[in-house]
């Protein structure tokens, strides 16, 4: 539910500090697992969460989060699994939200209307999907605004004036700024960059806006949440999922301590600082 | 989806939106739309410029080699039996397919844009040499993405692609094909925004390269309208051709959409059958779906996704097809026929033993189903069929097949 959002990024407003959005790819590596890992990122200090659900042909991810979609996959996730996911972890936590970030195509497959829903119903409060501009969302945001649910657009680097009048058209939660051109986890976020990209998107839109892609490190975080209104990492901990399952560690506890160390960075960026 | 509605007129698509009916569109990431909407000005702008129409005809005449002939395919003709055949020699194209058409297009409207950089993808590598080709006539830096497994397969292609001076990277990522190389393609071009032009090799992807491939493709359909009317005094009953993202076929299609007399066939690749996972036949063997920027037939699983396409030509072995190709089969304008690996060795011979003419694996499917359209047109009917590119980078998988070793 939209409420959900607004109220989280409320309550950041209010503690005058940015929030840490952690993203994890649905069934990664296992749906046991990432069932564990979700439950945790609250704890963790994930202030809002993204879930991945997987796609066979992810072309906006670089390396890590291609390889988080195959072990996903060949883990025998779906957006069934993924809307599951969800339901299970709604029944321990009713003010995370949870923003559902995927391709087109599954949507497709299920039906805009249905899966608005379903989603819904689940306890999703928005939905990102990476190769949908607004030219080809209307059916889609018919679809989540009649049972609530955010659609959230992103703006980037070659987002001018006049583009940034029709990405904020029919968004509501926030808008998620992507900080580079380019693939998620490869290229590195500049906050001197973004910081004028995310006060000119929250003047146009009036919403929060979060930045991602190219986020990897506490520091970086923590530069980032200087500017803006949240904080999204994601490649940086699916490669911890990767690594722990290669060494044979404790998937959760490792995903869950990088997320805590990045949480930390963002929660303590604004400390001695006033308003931005 | 709905019914699809019956145009009045089949050559006024695509719509403003980039859609052929439900098919086509823009499905790309934001950092990519305003590129998408700036190439497509600058298409307008040089569509509507004769400076550039001249340009483009002076290289398609004296560097491609055009009009490439029609050819009248007479013991072709007496093995089936009864309609005329004629060949549109496509392979006779510098470069050896029909490829090197919208090359020739696409880099002339990248340079007009002042893209310094050019990236494409390739399957069989025919489209990666036309593009390297064209790079290396006008001093362009070339980057092909390649599937690793088809690297390996098409190896003399590979090397013909770094004699001209292009970099070909495999794609070890998905199957390591042909629709991960055009993912690797899509995250380059979203990745270098600034500098680099994206030249897509078929009527596929996001709005507008289904439209200006087809274009560029369809001085093929315009030439042969032009010589059957010169050699027949009228116009063919069918027209033929290969379909895997489907441009030669387009190509020789539009110039007669609205002619409906002619009858438009394309062929499919059904692998070792449509009713085995292993097929190319979108249309046949798929339903609609999105990859690549555009919603048109797709082979994927029952989620939604994308399955791996298999045929014994890497020309074909694509799990979509062009969003035209979708919305012609949808309103009845077009028919999509089958043929098997096995059809199309099959063919590959008998057009060599009685013509002469070792054709592309690719183009033999078109050859394989002369079966039923020459039956279709009846005794005294005209067929043309697209034979797209030339045979001799096949000569390793037909032998192969053959159970042979070269």
């Amino acid at each position: 539910m939209k409420e959900r959002i607004d109220a989280r990024f409320a309550a950041l407003k209010a503690e005058g500090r940015a929030g840490f959005v952690a993203y994890v790819m649905a069934g990664d590596p296992d749906a046991a697992t990432a069932a564990k890992i979700l439950a945790g990122l609250p704890g963790a200090g994930a202030d809002l969460i993204e879930v991945g659900f997987p796609f066979s042909d992810p072309m906006a991810e670089g390396p890590p989060i291609q390889r988080a979609a195959i072990r996903a996959l060949g883990a025998g996730m779906t957006l069934q699994g993924t809307l599951d996911l969800v339901r299970g972890f709604r029944d321990g936590d009713q003010t995370t939200p949870i923003v559902l970030m995927g391709y087109v195509n599954l949507l497709v497959n299920w039906g805009y209307e249905a899966f608005a829903r379903d989603a819904a119903a689940a306890g999703v409060d928005g939905v990102i999907v990476v190769d949908l501009p607004p030219e080809e969302s209307i059916p889609l945001a018919d679809a989540l605004d009649a049972n609530g649910v955010s659609l959230i657009r992103l703006a980037t680097p070659t987002t001018d004036d006049a583009r940034l009048k029709v990405v904020i058209q029919r968004t509501s939660g926030f808008v998620y700024y992507v900080s580079v051109a380019g693939v998620t986890g490869v290229k590195e976020a500049n906050a001197a960059a973004v910081a004028p990209n995310v006060e000119r998107v929250r003047k146009a839109s009036g919403l929060p806006v979060a930045v991602g892609f190219g986020i990897k490190t506490p520091e970086r975080a923590a530069e980032i949440a200087r500017v803006a209104d949240a904080v999204v990492v994601g490649s940086a901990l699916v490669d911890e999922i990767a690594e722990a399952v290669q060494m044979n560690e404790d998937v959760t506890q490792r995903v869950l301590s990088k997320a805590d160390s990045l949480a930390k960075a963002v929660r303590s960026a604004r400390v001695g600082q006033t308003t931005v | 989806m709905n019914a699809p509605n019956l145009p009045n007129d089949y050559a006024a698509y695509p719509d403003a939106n980039g859609r052929f009916g439900d098919f086509g569109g823009r499905y790309v990431p934001e950092t990519l739309m305003p590129l998408v909407h700036e190439l497509e000005a600058a298409y307008r702008a040089a569509q509507a410029d004769p400076a550039f129409r001249t340009e483009l005809g002076g290289f398609l005449k004296d560097y491609v080699g055009r009009p490439s002939p029609l050819y009248f395919a007479e013991r072709l003709t007496r093995h089936y039996g009864g309609a005329k055949i004629y060949l549109k020699r496509e392979e006779l194209n510098h470069t050896g397919s029909h490829k090197i058409n919208n090359c020739m297009g696409q880099i002339l409207l990248a340079m007009r844009m002042g893209k310094t950089r050019i990236i494409a993808e390739t399957g069989a590598g025919q489209h990666g040499v036309a593009t390297a080709t064209v790079c290396a006539r006008f001093g362009l830096p070339c980057i092909v993405y390649m599937g690793a497994v088809d690297v390996e397969r098409q190896k003399p292609n590979v090397f013909r692609m770094n004699l001209l001076g292009a970099e070909v990277r495999p794609v070890t990522s998905g199957s390591a094909t042909l629709k991960d190389a055009t993912n690797e393609a899509l995250r380059d071009w979203v990745t270098n925004v600034e500098d680099t032009y994206y030249l897509i090799g078929s009527v596929v992807g996001m709005h507008p390269y289904p439209q200006m491939v087809r274009d560029f493709q369809s001085v093929i359909g315009n030439e042969v309208r032009q010589q059957i009317l010169e050699v027949e005094g009228r116009l063919p009953d069918a027209v033929v051709a290969c379909v895997g993202g489907g441009s030669n076929a387009m190509g020789i299609f539009h110039p007669f959409l609205k002619d409906e007399g002619v009858r438009l066939y394309g062929v499919e690749a059904a692998g070792e059958g449509v009713g085995t996972d292993r097929h190319a036949a979108a249309i046949n063997g798929g339903r609609p779906g999105v990859l690549h920027g555009s919603l048109s037939y797709l082979l994927q699983d029952r989620e939604g996704q994308v399955t791996e396409a298999h045929s014994i030509s890497a020309g074909l072995d694509y799990p979509g097809i062009g969003p035209e190709h979708s919305w012609l089969h949808d309103v009845g304008r077009a028919t999509y026929l089958m043929a098997t690996d096995q059809d199309s060795l099959d063919a590959f011979k008998l057009c060599a033993e009685l013509e002469g003419i070792l054709p592309a694996i690719e183009s033999a499917h078109a050859l394989a189903r002369l079966d039923q359209v020459t039956k279709d047109v009846g005794k005294d009917g005209i067929v043309v069929l697209n034979l797209s590119g030339r045979g001799d980078k096949d000569v390793a998988t037909v032998a192969a097949h053959l159970g042979m070793e070269i």
